[in-house]
């Protein structure tokens, strides 16, 4: 009777601590969430969004930070969807299920997903700034310095590779929701591979690209460690024109205001206000990629 | 018969004829996506290569002396390796380099990024004692550089310039260590929740939050960090910097905890349903089937999930600029500030000067943090796989 | 007389080491109905699939002998696959539309073909509802997704995607066994009306089915063809013992 009773105290002891755990987690994130929509939701308004900031970041809004902050993902997804996506065709679609080269190839993708993104900063300052970009200068203006400098492109380029992971994982996830007997039907109709992928296969993993896409831009729109010294700025008068402009984005916005900036009481509702932006935007993205991904693998059920 | 159609396009059966299957097709269209694909594909292993080769590359300077004058241990050796450097871009001819130190002299004004916080840490702040105005004064000497690297004075901006990693490796452990400590626990726990007794309702709610947490972008929680986290801890625990160690290591636990969380839920929902069914056969209860089976079974899952966080944790740049106090301390106090190996990266190559032992020094410790993550990531991968099959297939 | 529109003569497949297909030698007329049956496992199933060459997408499967259609060797170096299976249509045990509408389903043969012209894509999709006798039913949504449709339907669907394409020889791979019996009856009946314009060969493992409309019956055992001749005569008087066997239900 003791012995049972003591198993059970241990039970749900256990159950608690577990319990507890889950609990104290969601907790965490709630209280971030909370504090920062607190902190920030008086500072937002039209203007806010919409303007320059002014007085030396104690007034206006942070129009440019968001300016770049999409200018800057939708560069980097141009870059990063279609090298992601057929990445992950080759994988599903022509490498062999168990060949050196697929494994290669997973092992490659699932190690760039966790080198550290301060790293992709380094690699974009010493390969695309400094050795495609000075090439660039040497050739075409004759050693002047234009592209062999900090600027959107390679930032945007750099945050690319960062992403790139992230596209193959859920295009690959989406391309193997569609089942093989559609392949074969369509080639035992005469199509031939490529028609089958462009025709059958692709559009039946839109929703994964979709997915992989959102996902790489909420990535991109909160790391700023890549961009640190590829090309983003605290404060640029003028909206980056063209790609050898430097920009501003909303996370790097954050962290020099909050660190940096001379007077901290007058910046502190902006520095909320510009974190709640960011957290919200990040969140609807993040939201809308789970809906998606739930429906895919609801498909792969049915 | 039917007629063929050039350039790839297929033939059209007629309606009378025969198709006619004897001659090979080539189809331009197919050919040119199975080329462009593939080749396409090599480009993860590529770029692979190629961060590894450029960050190392403009590290690898201070491993020989390109531009010594100064007195100290001059060069006249490894002169043999300077050849086959390749391109000797960053060899600059010596006026080139003093032009390069005048804007060095700005970096007076700019002294105060390297302050970082505002509201730090007095104590703390030995280093910038250390932080003289260097005018132009001496060239860096690489090799003088690569002997400093094993003490523990980061002085990169002075007159002596010394690059003691120590201080920085000693504090990105010790960041380390405390989110783990944090994390591990709490995201194993649990996951074993959610894999063992969360009924489906719970489990609806607790996988979108973590999913959630895991897009939190850094800086966020940095801020988090930065202003609410340090207050908070602050009463509690009532030490005296406000940002250290402890709350910056709070703070990469939250972030790491998605990852650690995830890959741990993912190896135990692997154990296969057979060791359950077989236990809860045997009459043990859910929990003791869950901590006694269940949790062991999974545990080569587990630990990759933790050399994840670590990882994570590891190479974060910027919670750690934001909530450290970002000093280079050499101590084992969780209650002072630190300087990791990432937020010197992050704080320092903007302002550094390009071809400079600074320069080279700091990609000198991107490398070593790649090379850290990229072994950390291979045990992960091969021992799980190891492991698993072998417990899977039986011992 | 009828043409022997395929013949194989010692025919041999392996999937890898393993002997699949024993020496097969058989040759199938033209416009008629030939049905392969035999227990499962025995090969017949592989087969049918040597005769578009599907085989050619698994792994490790080798191919010895000769397979003739129309006297063209198409095991040849020189043969275009893909217009290969043009020629011969294959509809599988489970019916796979794509998820598209119905109209596209069918168009998507043709479309690949180059037909671009609607009137024209029109008119083939109508022929080819037609023939599979599942015009009538789904007329008036054309632009309907195919998966709304009932298992039989789709099947129907997917037979008249495959003659869309205007292929000569329609291989069948157990069509209706994954159907109602109903669904299965339809089927039937529309398979012996296509003989009429295509040359079919059915794979099945329903005997009855065999009989009720196969004009000529293979029975495949072990991978070996065992014996082959009109269906009247395997399943009332055939030669070999083991045909008796499985005819009268003692294996398989």
């Amino acid at each position: 009777m003791i012995k049972s009773f003591k198993k059970n105290i241990k039970g749900i002891l256990i159950e608690g601590l577990t319990l507890s755990s889950a609990l104290l987690i969601i907790a965490i994130v709630v209280v971030m969430v909370t504090v920062i929509v607190i902190g920030g939701k008086d500072q937002i308004s039209w203007e806010f969004l919409t303007s320059f900031p002014e007085d030396g970041m104690t007034k206006g809004g942070i129009f440019p930070a968001i300016y770049g902050t999409a200018l800057l993902v939708i560069i980097m997804s141009v870059a990063a969807v279609p090298f992601g996506t057929i990445t992950a065709i080759y994988l599903t679609e022509y490498a062999k299920e168990n060949s050196v080269i697929a494994k290669t190839i997973r092992f490659a993708v699932r190690t760039l997903a966790v080198i550290p993104s301060i790293i992709y900063g380094l690699f974009g300052l010493g390969f695309f700034i400094k050795f495609v970009g000075t090439q660039m200068d040497n050739t075409f203006l004759g050693g002047q310095l234009k592209w062999g400098q900090p600027n959107i492109l390679w930032a945007s380029l750099t945050m690319a590779l960062l992403t790139l992971p992230v596209v193959i994982v859920s295009v690959e996830e989406a391309l193997k929701t569609v089942p093989k007997d559609l392949r074969a039907a369509s080639l035992a109709l005469g199509a031939t591979k490529w028609q089958t992928i462009w025709k059958v296969v692709i559009p039946g993993s839109i929703s994964g690209i979709m997915t992989g896409t959102i996902l790489a831009v909420s990535r991109g729109a909160g790391e700023v460690a890549p961009i640190l010294f590829t090309g983003v700025a605290y404060y640029v008068a003028t909206l980056p024109s063209s790609l050898s402009d430097q920009f501003m984005v909303l996370g790097y916005h954050i962290y020099v205001m909050t660190t940096q900036s001379a007077n901290v009481d007058k910046t502190m509702p902006i520095q909320f206000g510009t974190t709640l932006v960011l957290l919200a935007l990040t969140f609807i993205l993040n939201i809308s990629a789970i809906v998606l991904r739930y429906r895919i693998r609801k498909k792969k059920t049915n | 018969m039917t007629k063929k159609n050039q350039k790839g396009k297929p033939s059209k059966s007629s309606d009378s004829g025969l198709i006619d299957i004897t001659r090979k097709k080539f189809r331009w269209s197919d050919y040119l996506a199975e080329k462009v694909i593939k080749g396409t594909a090599f480009l993860s292993i590529t770029i692979i290569v190629l961060i590894f080769f450029f960050v190392f590359r403009e590290s690898l300077p201070i491993f020989y002396s390109a531009k010594s004058t100064e007195q100290t241990e001059t060069a006249g050796n490894a002169s043999s390796v300077q050849e086959t450097y390749g391109e000797v871009t960053d060899k600059p001819a010596a006026p080139e380099v003093q032009e390069t130190y005048g804007e060095v002299t700005d970096q007076s004004n700019t002294q105060e990024q390297y302050g970082e916080v505002k509201d730090t840490s007095a104590p703390a702040d030995s280093v910038e004692k250390a932080y003289t105005v260097s005018a132009g004064s001496g060239f860096d000497d690489n090799r003088s550089a690569l002997k400093s690297l094993l003490t523990k004075d980061w002085v990169p901006v002075s007159e002596k310039p010394r690059y003691g990693i120590l201080s920085l490796i000693i504090g990105t452990f010790k960041i380390t260590i405390i989110s783990i400590l944090f994390a591990a626990p709490l995201a194993i726990l649990a996951a074993l929740y959610t894999a063992s007794f969360a009924g489906k309702r719970l489990k609806e709610i607790i996988k979108p939050t973590i999913e959630l947490l895991a897009g939190f972008p850094s800086v966020v929680i940095g801020f988090f960090a930065l202003m609410v986290l340090a207050t908070f801890l602050q009463e509690i625990f009532h030490y005296e910097t406000r940002l250290n160690s402890f709350v910056g290591g709070i703070a990469m636990g939250i972030a790491a905890i998605p990852i650690i969380f995830t890959i741990t839920e993912d190896a135990l929902t692997a154990v296969p349903k057979t060791f359950n069914e077989a236990s809860l056969a045997l009459g043990a209860s859910k929990w003791q089937t869950a901590f006694l089976v269940i949790l062991p079974a999974a545990t080569p899952g587990i630990f990759a999930a933790v050399l994840l966080g670590i990882g994570r944790v590891f190479g974060e740049t910027m919670i750690a600029l934001m909530a450290t106090g970002n000093a280079a301390m050499m101590d084992l106090n969780p209650f002072t500030s630190v300087r990791t190996l990432a937020a010197t990266i992050g704080a320092e190559m903007a302002e550094v000067v390009f071809g400079d032992t600074h320069y080279n020094v700091l990609f000198l410790i991107g490398s070593l943090l790649f090379i850290f993550t990229f072994i950390l990531n291979a045990i992960a991968e091969f021992y799980v796989k190891g492991k698993l099959m072998k417990r899977i297939q039986g011992k | 007389m009828t043409r022997e529109k395929i013949h194989t003569e010692n025919m041999f497949l392996y999937y890898g080491s393993k002997l699949a297909l024993n020496d097969i030698s058989i040759q199938i007329p033209e416009k008629k109905v030939t049905a392969f049956i035999g227990p499962s496992g025995c090969g017949k199933s592989t087969f049918l699939r040597s005769l578009n060459r599907m085989n050619d997408l698994i792994d490790g499967v080798k191919i010895e002998g000769n397979i003739f259609i129309d006297d063209i060797n198409i095991y040849d170096n020189n043969i275009d696959v893909v217009t290969l299976r043009k020629k011969v249509g294959m509809v599988f045990q489970k019916s796979n539309p794509f998820a598209k509408s119905i109209y596209e389903n069918v168009a998507y043969g043709p479309r690949i073909n180059g037909v671009k012209e609607k009137k024209q894509l029109d008119e083939i999709v109508e022929t080819a509802l037609r023939n599979a006798a599942i015009w009538e039913e789904v007329k008036d949504r054309l632009g309907d997704s195919a998966m709304g449709l009932s298992g039989g339907q789709q099947q129907r669907l997917c037979i008249a995607r495959t003659l869309a394409v205007n292929p000569e020889i329609v291989l069948m791979d157990e069509p209706a066994s994954a159907l109602d019996p109903l669904s299965t009856s339809k089927i039937e009946e529309l398979i012996v009306q296509l003989k009429e314009k295509y040359t079919i060969v059915i794979v099945t493992h329903n005997m009855q089915q065999a009989a009720r409309i196969s004009d000529l019956t293979a029975f495949f055992y072990l991978g070996e063809l065992i014996e082959f001749d009109k269906t009247k005569k395997i399943f009332t008087n055939p030669d070999k013992k083991q045909t008796e066997d499985y005819i009268t239900g003692r294996f398989g």
